[in-house]
């Protein structure tokens, strides 16, 4: 894409008109300005794109095998460890890595803070597509998955931590669609949807907290119902929900660092000035918030163990796991944002960000599928279902992608907005 | 108009006011906490007095039309099958087990019979929500499978490891469990079929309240037999299905780190939050905005009235 960015000066698509004054139609905009030999022939130049192939090569069957044969044909189908990757990571992970899009929103909308305006419509986004490939891998995992609307319209069993999470994921999707909304409307050309939504924003934004404080807090809840399966260090009754609530902060705020230094790396020509410009600078700032976010879980977490008297725990195998965790998630990560902050050093906070993604990925597979059954024995999935949760991901990756490449989420719309 | 209340009257309404508010305080208490249906049934399982013989395990299956197993059920081979380090657990083709345990300083091995322990207020209908659970008056927790979307939370949230699923199928999976035979036998006031099916009366069916005296009075008969508990009375807020063992219960597969109250309350502190934070977070976080947009909102109104002037 690059190539022709340099050739063509009407590519990239930033406006409704083209150079000769007539309109571009929604099939070009969509063909991002190319021809059709054209836009393959930079598709198949792309190595990612022959790696993207070469996963859904194995992964499209295999997810059509589930479908077929039922989730015992590409899991191991346990009934000890009723919950595997698609859960594991698929909701417990993606859930907190999207908090991006509440954060950033109550930065910008609420508390007025302009200077992070540049990255809003990225946070929005990274928000929606973590929520709804937490729901496709939901569906991928969900024994009767076209049942999905029975909690909310058919049989209700609000007392149940899980009819929180399905009814706040729901309307919240719905809320982050509002919210990217706009961006989309502009590249259609259909303002009025734009003003629309901009009267509802405040609304919006205050409604995403309380859904996210509630929802990501209830992911965390949902473990309490096994008091006796988790390992205790990873499972505080009183505190899971703070747990989950506080960690999704940072972990919202790194995704969208490393989302958005993936763009800029390698989506440089979709980018406008003004968020190349800007983004060193809201980076650190990112940063900032990441670490103080940090250490506020950190501080909870050892609030955990003195209340439920677990110290002992530390000392044993699972403590030393446990003091890892946090030791290479949380504390490493929280230290070089630190340090990015006071020495203004862009790329060390990305590098965070990068770790502290892993961290919290790896905090939720321990928490679902590690420390959970620890006085049984493990269990190591399928490597149909590894397959199946990359292949998942990869079709997240490609629609980021390819969103990205078109609406005005990195760079503004030139036409009238 | 003078209005006279006759003795008779007066007494009446006195006595209809106290009912009512006996009879309404009663359920408000009931809701805080739930004990248990005062004649919901129960099974006592007596672990000195089984001797493995599996016709339980054969009752069941039959019962509930599950699928014939490759061994059949007088195979005695199958206490030594272990998976993953761990004996034999209820799936999808039995609702029941019984396990063999190799107690050392005891002269006979001692079994263990599976099967869902029918919680007081069970784990599995508290996490569900979709209500697919119910438990009836009668004593047994049983499952719709027609409301059911398989998110297995039961399966999480049961602290006997008892609901299993359907992996097999892909257009019908469900939960499948012991149902204390709910729709063919309990229903009319008739055991379970293992109940029944049980040639050494180790198992023995009747109301929870009096099993848990007949377990007391065992114990205090013979108390060199039995261990001073019957596993099940307190434990998860109590279960229908309770144990007595010659030996110290977990020699013989119970898990007895499990919380003595009902699953329910470790997940309270979350549940209470929730109302807090809908309320709240509207106006505090609408405060924040006012708070922070204020300087704007001042620079705007003094333009306005400098506009004025």
């Amino acid at each position: 894409m690059r190539f022709f960015s340099h050739q063509r000066p009407e590519i990239p698509i930033v406006d409704h008109i083209k150079p000769d004054g007539t309109q571009w139609t929604i099939k070009e905009k969509l063909w991002l300005g190319l021809s059709s030999p054209e836009y393959f022939k930079q598709f198949f130049r792309n190595p990612i794109n022959w790696l993207m192939i070469a996963i859904f090569a194995v992964g499209a069957p295999l997810i059509l095998q589930r479908y077929i044969y039922g989730l015992g044909a590409v899991t191991h189908a346990s009934n000890d460890y009723p919950w595997g990757l698609f859960l594991g990571f698929g909701l417990f992970g993606m859930v907190p890595l999207s908090a991006s899009g509440f954060m950033l929103g109550t930065t910008v909308e609420l508390f007025g803070r302009k200077d992070f305006h540049p990255i809003e419509r990225l946070a929005l986004l990274n928000g929606l597509l973590g929520y709804f490939f937490a729901v496709l891998f939901l569906e991928v995992d969900l024994g009767m998955w076209w049942r999905l609307p029975y909690p909310m319209f058919v049989s209700l069993g609000p007392a149940a931590v899980l009819f929180l999470v399905a009814w706040h994921v729901a309307t919240y999707l719905s809320v982050q669609i509002a919210e990217v909304l706009p961006a989309f409307f502009e590249w259609i050309g259909w303002l009025k949807g734009k003003r629309i939504i901009r009267k509802m924003v405040l609304g919006l934004t205050i409604s995403g907290i309380i859904l996210s404080t509630l929802h990501q807090g209830a992911l965390g809840a949902l473990f309490t119902y096994a008091p006796a399966k988790i390992h205790p260090l990873w499972l505080s009754t009183n505190f899971q929900w703070i747990h989950f609530f506080c960690s999704s902060i940072f972990a919202g705020l790194s995704m969208v660092i490393v989302s958005s230094t993936l763009i800029r790396n390698f989506a440089g020509w979709r980018c406008d000035d003004v968020f190349k410009n800007s983004l060193d600078d809201i980076t650190i700032k990112l940063g900032k918030g990441c670490s103080l976010a940090m250490i506020t879980y950190l501080v909870i977490k050892i609030v955990a163990i003195a209340h439920d008297q677990e110290w002992a725990y530390l000392l044993t195998g699972w403590g030393s796991y446990y003091l890892l965790e946090l030791a290479v998630g949380v504390v490493l990560p929280m230290f070089m944002f630190a340090f990015a902050v006071r020495n203004n050093m862009a790329s060390l906070a990305r590098f965070a960000a990068f770790i502290s993604v892993i961290g919290i990925i790896w905090n939720r597979l321990n928490t679902s599928m590690i420390a959970y059954n620890w006085q049984l024995y493990p269990e190591i999935p399928h490597w149909k279902e590894v397959w199946i949760t990359v292949t998942i991901y990869a079709l997240y990756f490609l629609t980021y992608r390819f969103i990205v490449y078109r609406l005005p989420i990195v760079y503004s719309w030139k036409g009238e907005k | 108009m003078k209005t006279t209340v006759s003795r008779r009257t007066f007494i009446k309404g006195g006595l209809a006011g106290t009912v009512a508010a006996t009879v309404l305080q009663e359920k408000k208490s009931q809701a805080a906490t739930f004990e248990g249906y005062p004649d919901g049934m129960g099974v006592l399982v007596d672990l000195t007095r089984c001797v493995g013989c599996r016709s339980c395990e054969a009752a069941c299956n039959e019962e509930q039309k599950l699928p014939q197993p490759e061994k059949p059920f007088d195979d005695f081979s199958v206490f030594d099958e272990m998976l993953h380090g761990q004996k034999r657990r209820t799936d999808e083709t039995r609702y029941t087990i019984v396990n063999r345990y190799d107690v050392p300083g005891q002269e006979h091995p001692l079994f263990k019979k599976v099967q869902c322990n029918h919680c007081q207020e069970p784990a599995c209908l508290t996490s569900c929500f979709v209500n697919a659970y119910t438990k009836t008056p009668e004593g047994a927790v049983i499952y719709n499978a027609n409301v059911c979307v398989g998110c297995r939370t039961c399966m999480i949230a049961c602290p006997f490891y008892i609901p299993t699923f359907k992996y097999s199928s892909s257009f019908s999976p469900r939960i499948m469990k012991c149902i204390f035979c709910y729709d063919t036998r309990l229903k009319e006031g008739r055991p379970p079929a293992c109940v029944e099916a049980c040639p050494q009366e180790a198992l023995t069916f009747g109301k929870r309240n009096k099993l848990i005296e007949i377990g007391r009075q065992r114990i205090r008969e013979t108390p060199d037999k039995y261990e001073d508990h019957i596993y099940g009375e307190h434990e998860v807020g109590g279960t229908a299905w309770m144990y007595l063992s010659s030996v110290p219960f977990d020699q013989v597969g119970f898990d007895t780190h499990v919380p003595k109250e009902p699953i329910l309350n470790s997940v309270k502190d979350f549940l209470s939050i929730v109302p807090m934070v809908l309320t709240i977070w509207p106006a505090l976080f609408a405060g924040f905005h006012l708070l922070a947009t204020r300087k704007d909102w001042l620079k705007n109104k003094n333009e306005d009235t400098h506009e004025e002037e």
